[in-house]
């Protein structure tokens, strides 16, 4: 029988999302923000399979469902180091806040 | 104390270690290393939960595919980028502040989740359960993911393609 409750894994899921929304806030190099970003949705991933085995009727659609989101998310990775390189192309900077051009 | 709290005690300490790891350590490539660590040990959780399937998704997906992708990315940019500690304090304070008003509200609410039964049958063939699923109810969200897929590799060869060759 299993000891651990199902609060544990979504406080750690909501832990690994705070810290990649902060990672995804605060720091300069645009890759870093990407990785951020992915670190947000293998959190909200990890919440989907918890609640698969532990929800009020536990069946295997959150797993499909986490694959889903898992395509998802490196289709979204793919474009955004796409459009990375592009930029870096042009400006010769990952920095982001030096990524200001709709500014003026 | 079962193994199953060691193992869950174990892994998620592990995936904090390397999260909060990816927001301290100076080199780009060290925080991405960082991050594989926290998504090997997600993939150890998910065994946890009886999910094997997603576990090696994710082992090759996240740790493999997407990781490789990023090294590839930092290292066609400036790949000797040092971040330095940040410089605007007011807006790491900022955004420090409200990520700890998201984690109250959030943890707020998870305290009140009501929760059912464990599912029992979840480990027995999980992959042919999985496939059943996509493969019976979830067929066309399946299709519309492969074209969403075809949309993401057409437009990243588009974007990252060399325009034209008039200024090399």
């Amino acid at each position: 029988m299993s000891a651990v409750p199902a609060q544990g894994y979504l406080i750690l899921a909501l832990i690994l999302f705070c810290i990649g929304l902060f990672g995804a806030l605060t720091k300069r190099n645009t890759i870093i923000v990407l990785i951020s970003i992915e670190l947000m949705l293998n959190a909200v991933n990890l919440n989907l399979v918890a609640f698969s085995k532990y929800g009020i009727h536990p069946n295997i659609t959150g797993q499909v469902f986490s694959l889903f989101s898992i395509t998802i998310a490196a289709a979204e990775a793919a474009v955004g180091i796409a459009i990375l390189l592009a930029l870096y192309r042009n400006r010769r900077s990952v920095q982001i806040n030096e990524m200001d051009t709709l500014k003026h | 104390m079962s193994g199953e709290i060691i193992a869950f005690v174990l892994l998620s300490a592990a995936s904090v270690i390397g999260a909060l790891a990816m927001l301290y350590v100076s080199k780009v490539v060290h925080m991405l290393l960082s991050l594989v660590l926290t998504f090997f040990s997600l993939a150890g959780i998910y065994v946890l939960l009886s999910a094997e399937f997603v576990a090696v998704v994710q082992v090759l997906i996240y740790s493999g595919a997407i990781s490789i992708m990023m090294i590839f990315g930092i290292m066609l940019t400036k790949h000797h980028d040092q971040e330095k500690h940040p410089q605007n304090i007011g807006r790491s304070l900022l955004a420090g502040g409200g990520v700890i008003v998201f984690f109250a509200a959030v943890y707020g609410a998870i305290r009140k989740v009501p929760f059912g039964e464990q599912a029992t049958g979840l480990h027995e063939a999980n992959t042919e359960q999985i496939g059943i699923k996509i493969f019976s109810y979830y067929v066309i969200p399946f299709e519309v993911v492969s074209v969403i897929l075809l949309a993401a590799l057409v437009g990243a060869v588009v974007l990252a393609k060399r325009e034209g060759d008039d200024q090399s």
